[in-house]
């Protein structure tokens, strides 16, 4: 099990390495340079366009643009000359991946963007930053659609063949299949714009009424998709001749129900959750852009419109790490779940 | 008399699978029925397929016949009506749907458009089963090293955050030679190609995995077929239902793809009329005009769950014991 444990987490690291490289490559590959033009839109001058370049080292070649970001090579003149690992590497001075530093970033002059990301406004909690923001809304959306999903699921199959069943999966059916941007559209329009009951823009996001539409948008996907396999699952497991065996020695329904079947149901609802997870924090790039969401999501949309690589590398790499841990995660609750797994 | 007889035929025709006590007589006067002949019955029988896969015919027909259905071209501007509102409220039957910023017909960016997602989901899925159906044909047949081999690449692959290096891809390419052509859609096309085919690996290789086990596999090596005659003649066909029904469910989600990566500014490139970038177009204005907004969005919601709602028909139909 601690194998299987370590050899998960090492898995990580040629993952991030990989797409580190082929993010790299690919921003390298882009015509047009982030210095081109200013934010008006206006040519730079030729010698500031050559000063910045070498202030970010862009006038480096290629290879060593690349261990500077990552953090194997000085990111100054003065350090020139060895490789350098971990940045432990005496006088010479790393900044890059390694030592945590996501580099500095193009668009806003003279942040970096492990600042941007990570930074929370004076004396407030650190989920007030960007990336706090980002998760906050990735939770609240999978709460929402986990705790609504598997409850409706249970209920439907219950509840077989019944009114209450043909509802909940004819509504599920319809929101698995609407992807959130577009019912995001629909809820601006019905609660903002005809009923004004919530904010459609908001600024102040320490209330709970701007955060209802976009958790709603984000989660109600994962809320059908659970309370469809929760149904299939259960009837599956209501099937069995275990559950016919509890019966028959005269165990309440309740304790059939919660001991014998929904145990039994949880395990491939489980697998489902964890990709889930990591495809509701990446996934909420268009629920961000359309709610002016302060998180990561919206900044990585106006990173890519203004070729600011460094911070579309740094937001990769970061979602890349969170997703892969959440596939982890999932792997051993999983495990835990069902005791016929071991992992070796 | 006789047309009793086949009334008879036709009812126990239906009633075979459930009744397997029906005389033998009248059995014999029923056709042999192909698996894909059943699958087709139980489909049909299926309301909420059939309903999918009218809507999908229709968009299908709109998205073909665009240039006799649309009354304008879609980037034909009329600056002395900008932002007309929709016939029904104060606007005129010219502009049913009204206009956009620009003074474009928004009926006709919405016919035009359903060529966009129509097709942009056939050629990434189709490249999917192909490499993903090859990498897991081989390595499911081969077995042993060739299959570990090919099963690390997919894994990696696997392991990618898929929608990220779909948006990184569009947004690295979208100056290029590349992203230029045919409105962007060529750039998509690769993009939505070259994630996701491992999904299809995985499923062909497990469902080749279990068949090579079968006896008729072991019937056709002893009458000395050659591998590639056993891949293709005996292990695909066999494998062709839960391919057929992962096509249903890879649709949508290349069109959700596109319409997303639009609306962000990243996939189809304007004048291109698409749901997606009319989306994005239609955000603007959507206190003012919110018509531009909600009918593209309608459109993409409704073509999307057309193929949900044909997946899992499919899904039924093809393998009855999957049924709940």
């Amino acid at each position: 099990m601690y194998r299987y444990l370590i050899r998960r987490l090492l898995w990580i690291v040629p993952v991030v390495l990989l797409i580190s490289i082929i993010t790299f490559v690919m921003m390298k590959l882009t015509p047009g340079g982030p210095f081109d033009t200013t934010a008006g839109g206006r040519e730079l001058p030729k010698e500031i366009v050559e000063v910045l370049n070498r202030r970010y080292h862009l006038d480096e070649p290629n290879w060593k643009q690349y261990l500077i970001y990552m953090g194997l090579w000085p990111n100054t003149k003065e350090g020139e000359g060895k490789p350098c690992f971990l940045g432990i590497a005496g006088p010479r001075r790393c900044a890059g991946i390694l030592q945590g530093d996501l580099g500095p970033s193009y668009q806003y002059k003279g942040r970096g963007v492990t600042e941007i990301l990570f930074e929370t406004p004076k004396g407030r909690p650190w989920w007030e930053s960007r990336f706090g923001r980002t998760a906050q809304l990735g939770v609240f959306g999978f709460l929402f659609g986990a705790l609504t999903g598997i409850p409706l699921g249970i209920v439907s199959a219950l509840r077989h063949n019944t009114w209450a069943d043909y509802l909940s999966l004819f509504g599920a059916t319809i929101f698995v299949a609407t992807p959130g941007f577009v019912l995001a559209i629909f809820l601006m329009i019905v609660f903002g714009l005809w009923l004004h009951w919530l904010p459609i823009a908001a600024k102040n996001w320490n209330t709970i009424q701007p955060w209802l539409l976009p958790t709603f948008a984000l989660g109600v996907g994962l809320a059908a998709f659970t309370a469809r396999l929760t149904r299939a699952t259960m009837l599956e497991v209501l099937r069995q001749d275990y559950i016919r065996t509890a019966r028959a020695k005269g165990l309440r329904d309740r304790l059939v129900m919660v001991r014998h079947a929904l145990r039994n149901a949880m395990i491939p609802v489980a697998t489902v959750l964890g990709p889930a997870l990591a495809g509701l924090i990446t996934g909420s790039f268009f629920i961000e852009h359309m709610f002016s969401f302060p998180g990561m999501g919206r900044l990585y949309v106006q990173a890519i419109a203004a070729r600011d690589y460094s911070v579309i590398l740094g937001t990769t790499l970061l979602y890349t790490f969170m997703i892969a841990l959440a596939n982890l995660t999932v792997d051993l609750i999983y495990a835990w779940l069902d005791p016929r797994i071991s992992y070796s | 008399m006789a047309q009793q007889t086949t009334a008879t035929a036709g009812s126990i025709k239906r009633a075979t699978a459930v009744a397997p006590a029906e005389p033998l007589v009248s059995l014999r006067s029923a056709k042999p029925r192909s698996l894909w002949t059943d699958a087709w019955y139980r489909l049909t029988r299926n309301k909420m397929a059939v309903v999918g896969m009218v809507i999908v015919v229709f968009f299908w027909l709109v998205a073909l016949l665009a240039p006799a259905l649309a009354p304008y071209h879609f980037n034909s501007q009329n600056h002395s009506a900008v932002y007309r509102p929709p016939a029904w409220t104060s606007g005129d039957w010219r502009y049913i749907l009204g206009t956009d910023g620009v003074g474009r017909d928004e009926l006709s960016r919405l016919i035009w458009g359903a060529r966009i997602s129509m097709v942009v989901g056939l050629v990434p899925v189709s490249i999917h089963l192909l490499v993903g159906g090859l990498v897991g044909l081989i390595a499911g047949y081969r077995g042993g090293r060739t299959d570990n081999l090919l099963m690390r690449v997919v894994d990696i692959f696997y392991a990618f955050p898929g929608l990220l290096l779909i948006i990184i891809m569009s947004a690295a390419f979208r100056d290029t030679w590349l992203g230029r052509q045919m409105g962007g859609l060529l750039l998509m096309f690769t993009a939505l190609a070259i994630v996701g085919w491992e999904g299809a690996a995985r499923l062909v290789r497990g469902q080749v995995l279990s068949i090579k086990q079968k006896e008729y596999i072991e019937a056709a090596r002893t009458i000395g077929a050659s591998n590639f005659r056993i891949m293709v003649r005996h292990i695909l066909p066999n494998i062709l239902a839960p391919l057929l029904v992962s096509i249903a469910f890879g649709i949508p989600g290349a069109i959700f793809a596109e319409a997303g990566l639009s609306f962000i500014g990243l996939g189809i490139r304007p004048p291109t009329a698409s749901w997606g970038n009319m989306i994005q177009d239609g955000f603007a204005s959507i206190y003012s005009n919110p018509v531009l907004i909600v009918a593209p969005a309608t459109c993409v919601g409704l073509v999307l769950l057309a193929f949900t709602f044909l997946g899992d028909g499919l899904r039924d139909a093809l393998d009855p014991r999957m049924k709940q």
